[in-house]
């Protein structure tokens, strides 16, 4: 199949970002879809993120959060110690037609990194929809207020140790399990 | 003598005042200015153009100001989308969108279900493009999974990708008239879906919510005398295209209404995130479908249409041009569709055959399994989007190596978009609102999963 079936042709490949020195070693990992991944630590993740910014990547497409809790087990280059949480953000370079993924990690006790408020305001909604279903508080939010539960909610409820709600169904002989 | 009047006493939970709290637009005093800037819709204060609430606020104290609550049933917010808004007089001064009133919690929903059962799942978040949804949750996990998709399987998901396309702009056609107060435009939207939704439960067996894409190809080959259907579809939509342009395009009020009404830049949308025909009105070329082509979007020929302004009028006629290149690709889907499997022999994903199952016990266990247990999936994670039609629809999974993901998340384009309404309601009058909810296009269902 050549590489015009693929649909790989205008996609551009995976591009090491040179990340200023002063940062150090940024650990990172090639992805599945030709884009790669990039493992910084707190301290390094709103400077990695701007470092991208300067880049080229004009957007921040997406911002989620992961517990990792009953999958520890998950690959991570060397130098990466896995924590609880992770906030995965995906960035999109318009210009040059590719993406980069940046995975920090985030304590279990208490979940915080840095707001990329600053960086890209589109990140406004994604970082309080991250804080209202995993509890990640984001340092520098002007607004951290929950999104999609109402306000005197209890719990993060994507957390993996939050219980599913159940409704029982209504059958006459057996009752379901609660 | 007794008492004459008659009171009937009122439960307490009616009278109960429903409050989201700090979810809710506050007074100027009590809102940190970062987040005041947010409100009135000051996006660029990257690039050194620093812009303090009080600069750009021209108007008159806070104590001449109203705030107001709109929704979230209210009939021109498309779903149950709530929008706080600060008036001055007749001008929106502030505007904070407070959603999650139609939370289901789908993701993790998601995360209960395998991954044969998926599709379901994502095919109600966008009610409106169902098709979508199931293509950019299946590419991900044919992704991670390491799977080659038959041709014909791919054509046929483009197919009908685009005749969702066109189904979901010609509901906004219709919302956005009736909106406007053009009561014809709605029935004729509505009118022209009905074709398409009459041909997808004639693949399906539904005509919304459709389960169709499946990991590994589609659910069914499409029926026989699908091509005169298709035909049919494609014939009629096109020639009422230029109805609606007679109907809409041309006529003043509609034009006043539209025209020069809440514009956004191409910076202020990069900024915010912002994709899709809201994108493409402010001049960028970005369509996913030629940019970062998927399926086969680059064997086909076809238009992104860009607008100039960011106007109201351009997200109108990006919308009304797009149906008509997607009856343009689905033509070349027509002539060009391959013949062969519509869904993968890879036994790991498909179920075996009708016939298998009556003489192989194999064959038997084999399909059981598959449909109780479901497929397992290799360790990793994978983002994978795809233009829908309000913009870019990602859907991130993470798979710990078992049959359900364990963490689905999906990007979804309204969510996104409807960062801009702050924005593009500022300085805007009252009655604009209802034309910037719906040029923006937001489908509640997606917006709150």
């Amino acid at each position: 199949m050549d590489s015009r079936r693929t649909g790989r042709r205008s996609i551009g490949h995976a591009e090491v970002i040179n990340f200023p020195a002063a940062l150090g070693t940024v650990a990172s990992a090639p992805g599945l879809n030709a884009d790669i991944s990039y493992f910084p630590t707190r301290e390094q993740y709103v400077a990695v993120v701007q470092a991208c910014r300067d880049e080229g990547f004009e957007m921040c497409v997406d911002l989620c959060g992961v517990d990792y809790l009953t999958h520890p087990g998950r690959e991570l280059p060397e130098g990466v110690v896995g924590e609880r949480f992770e906030v995965v953000v995906n960035l999109l370079s318009l210009s040059q037609r590719r993406r980069v993924r940046i995975r920090v990690q985030a304590n279990a006790d208490r979940p915080e990194v840095d707001s990329l408020f600053s960086l890209y305001p589109g990140t406004e909604a994604m970082e309080r929809e991250a804080f209202d279903l995993y509890g990640v508080l984001f340092t520098g939010h002007p607004d951290l207020s929950r999104i999609l539960m109402p306000e005197d909610w209890e719990g993060h409820p994507l957390r993996k140790d939050y219980g599913l709600g159940r409704v029982p169904v209504q059958f006459k002989q057996t009752p379901g399990p609660r | 003598m007794t008492d004459t009047f008659r009171t009937v006493e009122r439960p307490d939970t009616l009278t109960v005042e429903t409050s989201e709290g700090a979810q809710e637009l506050r007074q100027r005093e009590f809102t940190a200015n970062e987040e005041l800037n947010r409100e009135v819709g000051a996006v660029l204060r990257l690039d050194g153009r620093v812009l303090s609430s009080d600069s750009i606020d021209v108007e008159r104290q806070d104590d001449e100001t109203m705030i107001i609550n709109m929704g979230p049933s209210h009939p021109s917010t498309h779903g149950v989308l709530r929008l706080m808004l600060e008036l001055d007089g007749e001008v929106v001064l502030r505007t904070k969108s407070v959603i999650g009133y139609l939370h289901t919690g789908m993701e993790k929903t998601g995360e209960e279900l395998s991954y044969v059962q998926g599709g379901t799942n994502v095919t109600r978040m966008d009610y409106l493009s169902p098709v979508n949804n199931e293509i950019s949750y299946c590419l991900a996990v044919e992704k991670l999974l390491g799977i080659e998709v038959p041709e014909r399987a791919t054509w046929i998901r483009m197919m009908m990708g685009e005749l969702n396309r066109i189904s979901s702009h010609l509901v906004w056609m219709a919302t956005n008239g009736m909106d406007l107060g053009s009561t014809s435009m709605m029935i004729y939207g509505l009118r022209e879906r009905e074709l398409v939704l009459a041909f997808f439960e004639k693949v399906a067996g539904l005509r919304l919510n459709l389960n169709y894409v499946r990991p590994g190809g589609v659910a069914a080959d499409l029926p026989d005398g699908w091509h005169d259907d298709v035909q049919v579809i494609c014939d009629t939509i096109e020639a009422r295209t230029y109805e609606y342009d007679q109907l809409l395009t041309g006529q003043a009020i509609f034009r006043n209404r539209m025209e020069g009404v809440a514009p956004i830049t191409a910076e202020e949308a990069l900024a915010l995130g912002v994709t899709g025909p809201l994108l493409r009105s402010t001049g960028v070329p970005w369509d996913l479908r030629r940019t970062m082509p998927y399926l086969a979007y680059d064997q086909v020929d076809f238009d992104v249409i860009v607008g100039t302004y960011g106007d109201n009028f351009d997200r109108y006629s990006i919308r009304l041009n797009e149906i008509r290149e997607s009856v343009k690709i689905v033509r070349q889907c027509l002539d060009m569709m391959p013949r062969g499997d519509y869904r993968t022999q890879d036994s790991k994903v498909t179920p075996p055959p009708r016939a298998r199952i009556d003489e192989s016990m194999e064959a038997l266990i084999h399909h059981f399994k598959l449909f109780t247990e479901g497929f397992h999936v290799p360790i990793g994670e994978v983002y994978s989007a795809i233009e829908s039609p309000r913009g870019e629809l990602g859907c991130y999974i993470v798979s710990d190596g078992g049959p359900k993901p364990y963490r689905i998340h999906v990007r979804a384009p309204s969510f996104v978009n409807l960062q801009a309404v702050p924005l593009l309601m500022r300085g805007g009058l009252m009655s604009d609102t209802i034309t910037v909810i719906s040029t923006v296009d937001p489908v509640m269902g997606e917006v709150d999963r």
